[in-house]
């Protein structure tokens, strides 16, 4: 919402600086965004009559003008604008003006004449966005008068960012009821009287959605000048509030909408068929808009119609074929009070907004109806001549909306603001909101006014005496409470430990889009069908992610593209995984990216890709943060993004599946473009953050025995296979068991390899024996021998 | 005998002088203190002189032996400094050589103030909740008092799946679950991730929110007031000049807004404050009395306030950073500025 500083001033003639009023405007939440100069300076520009017009001795489409610009003098100034014509008003810069756009004006010589300066266009002056021809000043202007006088230039313009609770203020009346409230200042309204009716014609007026249009009235006025043309300082006030002028009646219904805050509609009174009827739309109705366009209205809208169909969307915007136009002659004028919802639910359905829409769904003043006609026609009649017919007036009167009475009580001011209002000062406000305020027992009974659709409970008004009085007068107070202990818990890796394991081992965190290409998506995670948004901001984030590599690879692609060549990510985040019930679930994981040299480029330690064992590591430093890393188990794994001979899914004690670590297929790779190997992970949160409180063991005071065992196996025999059945086999008396060596190669017959690992052997009662270990470890190598195919190592 | 020995202590000397290193000194301690050594022989020899020669011999011999001894000893350490030094020359190293191993990664910014202001809340008494990102209209928006027609909820730009689910644009919904799950007094936060369909240079379609709600008897705008400035001052570790303007939420009332003085500028005027000297930073206001009747907390006898603060834009604040669409480009060299 903008407006004219000056428009509000003459409505609430406030001493206040326009800054300070701003301030105390923004101060009681109606926010000033901005207050900015409503024109460029212009200096040197004033008013000017053509008296003769000449044509170019060697340009056809340049015209020699003389211009009379006060005190005698006269000016000779080349012209190329179709609409110079003698006798009219025209802004001249004076050489020595300076335009926007850094034009400087100078005297010149244009086509072998001299010319004296330049009869303007309203573009040039920057007071429009695009003009044709000339601007064209109110007869009675003085030749010579400087033109910021005429136009009254020296204003703000005030822009305002309501909150959508404010409707009542998206009018001068409005702001200035709210100014006076504010600074004490009385309300002038400019003087207006109901014309004197001169025509008996009639639109007959039937309502058959009283429910959505409590009040629809209206009036004929015959017989306007089509040549008419809307006066400066309308179109001054228009512009300045971002309005453009069309048509004098149409300028007309904008001003009175702009000034009393009412949305007034005008039909070209020859292009209705017959009397005027308001229903709820029916399937399959159309309408050609104002705009050009052609809309399906949905059934239940309401519509303004005539005998021969729709001619416009209620409230929201006017048909095409009842327009009012440059021909029009006598018009049909309606002014009426719509119910909220019934604009807002259909003008956001058909994605339509208008300043018309955006008044009536924040609602509109339902006792303004007349006054605003009449005001209309007043100015109609004062620009355009024509004969006003009687006001045609339809109201549902149980329809109307109720200003029902709210309790206001003295103690709950006090309680909900944390200090007491006195008794006198909230009536006062009261009182200058325009509110009948009855005292009773403990505070008021009071009736909000017409215009205020957003008082409806007593903690409404108490926001009122608040935002008056000023939230800066409420002194802050820290809050007590009873004390409580926080929460230790031992049973619960907090994120952020995790985050930190991550960190500390050379990870950057990174934050991905929840939506992501579903073409990426597929490619991660095929076999899954993913969410998808109804209304994406674009087709590459439709899909809700099932996991979260499609960010992490987008992500590492980014970074790989601008020459880092290292890229470890990790992202804490939720997948949506869609259940059949049509629900979602949204699992909490923890994801990471690895790409490039295992470590950071350095002197001293040879450069190596980062490979699977690496980004295991990483895996387990988070599962070692459970407090108990044993209780899961990673395992071969077919995944369709990662490799078939480097991907294990990882499960915990339950055997349920708590994450996925490999390395990206090579074919997924290539569709990526991604040169070097990718590894992944995946790990639900749930699974990292449970942790086993830890329970003492006894610690053993007796030696320890080590012994070493290298076997030879099959390849397809695992690591995991091998250790387990040592530690089947040892029983109780194994204190550790660490594998330091897998080889293949010279020595080992392809196909097989060589595992080496060291059993540390303990007792918690005894010292060991020499024999019995050596029994042990023969009773081991029997068993791998005889259970896996295993031999000893030569 | 004196003379022999006289003459056997000198060659030793020279001898020991001429070593060049630890081991030549051990070898000539062998050769003529050793069991077998020379001056050890002398000893063995004093049997054969008379007994009223012997105590005298002895003493001479001995006083040679210790005489060498200390020689030897003496050359011993002479010799071990230079090798000690020689050593340590050697092991010298370029200490401004950098140190191996990983670096230190990071935390991204936004995580870095959701854990900070999640440490203050904390600190003052406040749960840590969360809720669903894929929300239902109830929690949404109409828990929250905005019904299906309001103006609020076209500002709200709403990510759509169809049959009422929608990704929620706001942590307010946490609100409403959480106070159906618990009884007054209530303190909580709820930070996490938000959605609206808008997407330009000031406006990113996911970022992040935190929620706070305080609910007990008589809990009021003072208070909310209070909690708001310590809690900013906290995070932005310096005094700050704050107002509360009057807003507009449908689930609040009284609504406002609160501005700090523009971080950036100091109030003076720029182009982040958009030359006004504040800085919009987070919406608040009294918990409506409809809002806590959904979820069945008596109006008449609690009260609260809530606020939501946008956690990009204090972000954007603390760390000087001018465009918000960084925060989820994840490129390295924005994100390693954060450590």
């Amino acid at each position: 919402m903008k407006i004219s500083e000056q428009w509000l001033r003459e409505w609430v003639p406030t001493r206040m600086s326009g800054d300070a009023l701003a301030q105390r405007l923004t101060m009681a939440g109606l926010a000033v965004e901005a207050l900015l100069p409503v024109a460029p300076p212009l200096d040197q520009v004033v008013v000017g009559e053509i008296v003769a017009i000449a044509a170019h001795p060697t340009a056809d489409r340049l015209r020699v003008c003389t211009v009379r610009i006060g005190k005698g003098r006269t000016l000779t100034i080349v012209c190329g604008a179709d609409n110079a014509a003698v006798g009219l008003l025209v802004p001249v810069a004076l050489p020595g003006a300076e335009l926007p756009g850094e034009m400087r004006i100078a005297r010149s010589e244009i086509r072998g004449v001299e010319s004296h300066g330049m009869l303007c266009s309203a573009k040039e002056l920057g007071l429009a966005e695009s003009a044709d021809g000339l601007m064209v000043l109110d007869p009675g202007a003085r030749p010579g008068t400087p033109l910021r006088k005429v136009l009254e230039l020296d204003d703000r313009q005030i822009e305002f960012d309501l909150t959508p609770n404010r409707g009542d203020c998206l009018s001068v009346a409005g702001l200035a009821r709210e100014v006076s409230a504010l600074t004490g200042t009385s309300v002038h309204v400019p003087r207006s009287r109901p014309a004197r009716l001169r025509s008996r014609r009639q639109v007959r007026v039937t309502v058959r959605a009283g429910h959505d249009c409590p009040r629809y009235a209206g009036r004929v006025i015959e017989g306007i000048d089509p040549a008419a043309v809307t006066p400066s300082w309308m179109r001054e006030r228009l512009r300045r509030s971002g309005v453009r002028n069309i048509h004098p009646v149409v300028d007309v219904t904008n001003y009175v909408m702009l000034e009393l805050g009412q949305p007034l509609h005008a039909f070209d009174l020859d292009r209705l068929e017959g009397g005027i009827t308001v229903r709820l739309a029916k399937t399959g109705e159309t309408l050609a808009l104002l705009d050009g366009s052609r809309v399906n209205i949905p059934e239940g809208a309401l519509l303004i119609t005539d005998g021969a169909g729709p001619c416009a969307l209620a409230g929201v915007m006017g048909g095409l074929d009842s327009a009012v136009t440059a021909a029009t002659g006598s018009i049909f004028l309606e002014s009426a009070y719509f119910r909220p919802g019934a604009i807002a639910s259909r003008a956001r359905q058909m994605g339509l907004h208008t300043d018309s829409s955006h008044r009536f769904e924040r609602g509109v003043d339902p006792q303004l109806q007349r006054r605003a006609l009449e005001r209309a026609t007043e100015l109609i009649l004062s620009l355009a001549g024509g004969r006003p017919g009687p006001v045609v007036e339809k109201v549902a009167s149980r329809q109307m909306p109720k200003r029902a009475s709210v309790g206001l009580r003295a103690g709950r001011v006090a309680q909900l603001l944390g200090a007491p209002v006195p008794a006198g000062q909230i009536g006062l406000i009261l009182k200058r909101l325009g509110m009948k305020a009855v005292r009773v027992a403990d505070g008021w009974k009071v009736t909000p006014p017409s215009w205020r659709f957003d008082i409806a409970e007593e903690c409404d008004l108490i926001e009122e005496v608040a935002r008056i009085v000023g939230y800066e007068k409420l002194i802050p107070r820290r809050p007590s409470a009873r004390l409580r202990a926080g929460t230790a818990t031992e049973t619960r890796v907090p994120a952020d430990r995790l985050r930190a394991i991550l960190v500390d081992r050379d990870y950057q965190e990174a934050i991905t889009y929840s939506f992501v290409d579903p073409a990426l998506q597929t490619l991660v995670d095929p076999q899954r069908r993913p969410v998808l948004l109804a209304n994406p901001i674009s087709s590459d984030m439709a899909a809700m992610r099932t996991s979260l590599w499609p960010g992490l690879l987008g992500a590492a692609i980014h970074n790989l593209n601008r020459q880092q060549g290292r890229v470890r990510l990790f992202e804490l985040g939720r997948r949506f995984l869609p259940r059949d019930d049509g629900t979602t679930e949204e699992i909490a994981s923890l994801a990471g990216i690895a790409v490039g040299p295992a470590l950071p480029e350095q002197w001293g330690v040879a450069a190596r890709a980062v490979d699977f064992f690496d980004i295991k590591g990483d895996v387990e430093a988070l599962l070692s943060a459970s407090g108990a890393p044993s209780r899961f188990r990673f395992q071969p794994t077919q995944h369709p993004a990662l490799h078939p001979g480097q991907a294990a899914e990882l499960t915990d004690t339950s055997g349920q599946p708590a994450g996925v670590v490999g390395s990206l297929h090579p074919r997924v790779r290539a569709q990526l473009g991604l040169e070097h190997a990718v590894f992944l992970f995946e790990v639900r949160l749930d699974a990292l953050e449970s942790v086993e409180v830890p329970v003492f063991r006894e610690v053993s005071r007796f030696p320890s025995i080590r012994r070493d065992l290298a076997v030879v196996v099959e390849n397809h025999i695992s690591a995991q296979d091998v250790l387990n059945c040592v530690a089947q086999v040892s029983g109780k008396l194994l204190a550790n068991l660490e594998l330091f060596d897998e080889y293949r190669g010279e020595g080992i017959d392809s196909g097989r390899k060589s595992l080496a690992m060291g059993l540390t052997l303990q007792d918690s009662s005894r010292t060991l024996k020499e024999g019995e270990v050596e029994t042990l470890m023969e009773r081991v190598v029997q068993v791998l021998a005889s259970q896996l195919g295993a031999w000893l190592r030569q | 005998m004196r003379e022999q020995l006289s003459q056997l202590l000198d060659e030793a000397r020279r001898a020991a002088a001429d070593a060049v290193d630890v081991s030549a000194v051990e070898q000539l301690r062998v050769r003529y203190l050793g069991k077998k050594g020379i001056l050890t022989e002398q000893l063995k020899r004093l049997g054969g002189l008379p007994p009223e020669e012997r105590p005298r011999a002895g003493q001479l011999v001995n006083e040679a032996k210790q005489s060498l001894q200390d020689e030897l000893n003496r050359r011993r350490e002479a010799l071990e400094s230079v090798e000690r030094a020689a050593q340590l020359t050697r092991e010298t190293v370029d200490v401004t050589l950098p140190g191996r191993g990983l670096r230190r990664g990071g935390y991204h910014p936004v995580t870095r103030t959701i854990e900070r202001l999640q440490t203050l809340f904390q600190h003052m008494g406040f749960d840590v909740a969360d809720g669903p990102e894929i929300e239902d209209e109830f929690h949404n928006f109409e828990a929250l008092n905005i019904p299906e027609d309001h103006p609020a909820r076209a500002m709200h730009d709403t990510f759509y799946f169809g049959s009422g689910r929608l990704l929620r644009t706001h942590t307010s919904p946490v609100q409403i679950r959480y106070m159906e799950r618990h009884e007054p007094p209530l303190r909580v936060i709820a930070p996490g991730r938000v959605y609206r369909c808008d997407s330009d240079v000031t406006h990113t379609p996911m970022f992040h929110q935190i929620e706070g709600l305080m609910v007990d008897e008589a809990v009021s705008f003072a208070d909310l007031k209070g909690v708001v400035a310590e809690f900013l001052e906290r995070f932005f570790e310096r005094p700050l000049k704050l107002r509360f303007r009057p807003s507009f939420f449908p689930f609040t009332e009284p609504s406002a807004e609160a501005d700090i003085e523009c971080v950036i500028c100091g109030g003076t005027g720029c182009r982040v404050c958009k030359q006004s000297g504040w800085l919009e930073v987070l919406g608040c206001g009294m918990v409506h009395p409809r809002v806590l009747s959904h979820v069945g907390i008596d109006s008449e006898r609690f009260s609260g306030f809530a606020f939501g603060l946008g956690v990009e834009r204090l972000t954007m604040l603390r760390y000087g950073v001018n465009d918000l669409r960084l925060f989820f480009e994840n490129d390295l060299r924005f994100l390693r500025q954060f450590r």
